[in-house]
């Protein structure tokens, strides 16, 4: 990490420390919730790539549209939504983001534009694509930021939706979280060419490449591509290379790396080095505790207040399925 | 009343209500030069490029966006070409369209029309003939429309593009230039309302799409044999009429459905079991189902015959029921 003294900005990368410790924090205590059966369904945790999600929304408005991946918490905190209603989407409680609907892969909070992480590898890069798409025919300024994994790149979505974004000039940023790993599979091995940035400017798309663990270089990327996408430059696209540090799901061992590549990853936190970076900055040892303290206090509190909170009412079943044709109150 | 063609009905829904909503857009491939059928010409020019856009063969794309767009404001009609190349966006459709606002917890809806033209239509082979109305209908949060008439597709294609569920809309290909007198004025027909296209006593005959013509001729042959029977066009198969089913088969006592898929797990079945379940008693014959045998269309005419409902069918399976007196 580059620290210059002159432009570093600790009050903003202080508040972004806080950001990605709130992304672990809550993460931790939704593995411990599982733990305790709280938790029903898989939850895939983003630990150690917390660095994209809070570079990459830092730098989005609160009407920008932001789409989401199964491991998409750090996204979601990071757009701004409420963390309890999403612990309790986690629970499957009243409350939940999705009223206990979706769980962990289904959290969306359209009040913060953030339109929904999605179970399916790559389907949300169309749907981004239709979301600019809509932005671009209402000519209202905002934009769309898709966040989507490494596996995506191999799906036929992941052309049609840069295609479309190009052959319409849309205002979109597709983001590359690469965390080198397709579920249990090494992405590399399964995954012809140089890589996802090379596939972008295949189709004319301005692509980055960035240190995704990296919180500052993170940002000044993201920044400078959604400035771009925002001034009318068209669709951008950023590899963001991080690490995958739990195995797929919270449940899964990952027995099928070899363990000191998880040792090694783990001296890449972006957590860390944002906390020597702002150290080597002058920010002093209390702020940086506090950052951390804060957030885990939050969490642990949030916890607590989901699993007091009741199920959600069962009529739910029924509801928000269709107008025409509404379930309710059918025997069939 | 003016006579109109099914397709014009269609492209003159479009227009009437993207002239009446400015959310309504309309995006496939060809749109700009009028679409595979015809079935938008001049609306590009009349509309322009963004609101008559051109895409690229990209069907997962084309459903995804509408998705995407549909989520955030506006009212996409999605054209696929053929219900066949819409199974290259399936997971658009059924993940995406017909679950968001449910699994979302009702935040947002997805106003989406996506047409699909079906059905058997010049030779046109197994990738370009199919009539698959009973997958969406198993799909919870997916309204189907399946249309016989210009009157049908002019009011129905525009309560499609108010609802605000997303809306499969399966038009008939070999019914374009089918041509029927259409109101000229605004002319909504609900979703989920079946059509009497014939009254009768004899025997219930429940069909949709292309079958309705089928089926009226039918009866027509059906009548000179002294057997009145009462056609009933669904028009919507979800939601379906049962009221409307459930009616007429109480009064007739008989029911045959008629459709032009496949007869295995076709929809047909799930109203024959919903009439089987609820008017057991009502029944004066076992009831009968006429569909395709589970064979893919093939291309030469006489093979392409073999898995044709027609109207001598309807009406020999009308007669045998009406000889069978239930015990």
């Amino acid at each position: 990490m580059t620290v210059s003294p002159a432009n570093f900005d600790r009050q903003r990368f202080t508040a972004l420390l806080h950001l990605m410790w709130r992304i672990r924090a809550f993460e931790e205590e939704a593995i411990a919730g599982q733990k305790q059966g709280l938790v029903l369904g898989a939850i895939h945790p983003s630990i150690g790539q917390e660095a994209v999600a809070a570079g990459v929304c830092a730098n989005l408005r609160r009407e920008d549209l932001l789409l989401s991946t199964h491991r998409g918490h750090g996204h979601t905190l990071a757009k701004g939504a409420d963390a309890l209603a999403m612990m309790r989407e986690l629970f499957g409680r009243d409350g939940g983001t999705c009223g206990g609907k979706g769980g962990s892969m289904h959290i969306a909070d359209f009040s913060v534009g953030m339109l929904g992480a999605n179970g399916v590898v790559g389907a949300n890069i169309p749907i981004a694509a239709g979301a600019a798409h809509g932005q671009k025919l209402r000519g209202d300024g905002e934009i769309t930021v898709c966040i989507f994994g490494d596996g995506a790149v191999n799906r036929g979505p992941f052309m049609e939706g840069l295609n479309w974004a190009k052959v319409f000039d849309l205002p979109v940023l597709f983001v590359c979280e690469d965390n080198a790993w397709s579920a249990t599979t090494r992405t590399a091995a399964m995954t012809a060419g140089d890589g996802p940035a090379a596939r972008a400017q295949s189709l004319g798309i301005p692509a980055d490449a960035v240190d995704g663990n990296d919180l500052v270089a993170t940002d000044a990327a993201a920044r400078g591509a959604i400035d771009a996408v925002r001034n009318g430059g068209g669709p951008r696209f950023l590899h963001c290379r991080t690490y995958r540090i739990t195995g797929h799901t919270s449940v899964d061992a990952a027995a099928y790396r070899d363990g000191g590549e998880v040792e090694r990853a783990k001296e890449t936190c972006p957590i860390a080095r944002l906390e020597a970076a702002l150290s080597m900055a002058g920010v002093d040892a209390a702020t940086l505790a506090s950052a951390r303290d804060r957030a885990k206090e939050e969490m642990r509190a949030i916890r607590e207040e989901a699993q007091d909170t009741d199920w959600p009412d069962t009529a739910g079943a029924y509801t928000d399925v269709q107008d025409i044709g509404d379930p309710r109150g059918r025997a069939f | 009343m003016a006579a109109t063609t099914y397709i014009d009905a269609g492209r003159r829904a479009l227009a009437e209500e993207m002239e009446r909503d400015p959310t309504v857009w309309a995006l496939g491939e060809d749109l700009g030069r009028g679409g595979v059928f015809g079935q938008y010409r001049g609306l590009q020019d009349r509309f322009g490029a963004d609101r008559v856009a051109d895409t690229p063969i990209s069907e997962a794309c084309i459903m995804g966006a509408a998705v995407g767009a549909a989520m955030t404001g506006t009212r996409p009609v999605v054209e696929m070409r053929f219900s066949d190349f819409a199974l290259c966006a399936v997971d658009e459709l059924v993940n995406q369209a017909a679950k968001a606002r449910f699994m979302f917890g009702g935040q947002m809806r997805v106003p989406l029309v996506v047409r699909e033209p079906i059905g058997m239509w010049r030779s046109s082979a197994a990738q370009h003939s199919q009539s698959l109305e009973a997958w969406y209908v198993h799909v919870p949060g997916l309204v189907v429309v399946a249309p016989a008439t210009p009157a049908d597709n002019l009011g129905l294609l525009k309560s499609a593009i108010r609802c605000d569920d997303p809306v499969v809309y399966m038009e008939h290909k070999n019914l374009w230039p089918l041509e029927d007198d259409a109101p000229e004025g605004e002319h909504l027909v609900p979703l989920g309302k079946a059509d009497v296209a014939r009254r009768g006593d004899a025997l219930t005959i429940v069909t949709w799409s292309a079958m309705r013509h089928t089926c009226l001729k039918a009866a027509e042959t059906l009548a000179a044999e002294g057997v009145e029977a009462e056609v009933i066009d669904l028009r919507t198969l979800w939601p379906w009429d049962r009221e409307a089913v459930f009616s007429s088969v109480r009064r007739t006592g008989r029911l045959l459905v008629a459709h032009e898929a496949v007869s295995v797990a076709g929809f047909g079945a799930e109203i024959a079991a919903s009439v089987a379940e609820a008017l057991h008693h009502d029944l004066k014959a076992p009831l009968r189902r006429l569909g395709a045998p589970r064979i893919p269309v093939a291309y030469a005419p006489t093979l392409e015959d073999k898995v044709r409902v027609t109207e001598a069918m309807v009406a020999e399976a009308a007669l045998a029921m009406m000889a069978r007196e239930r015990a």
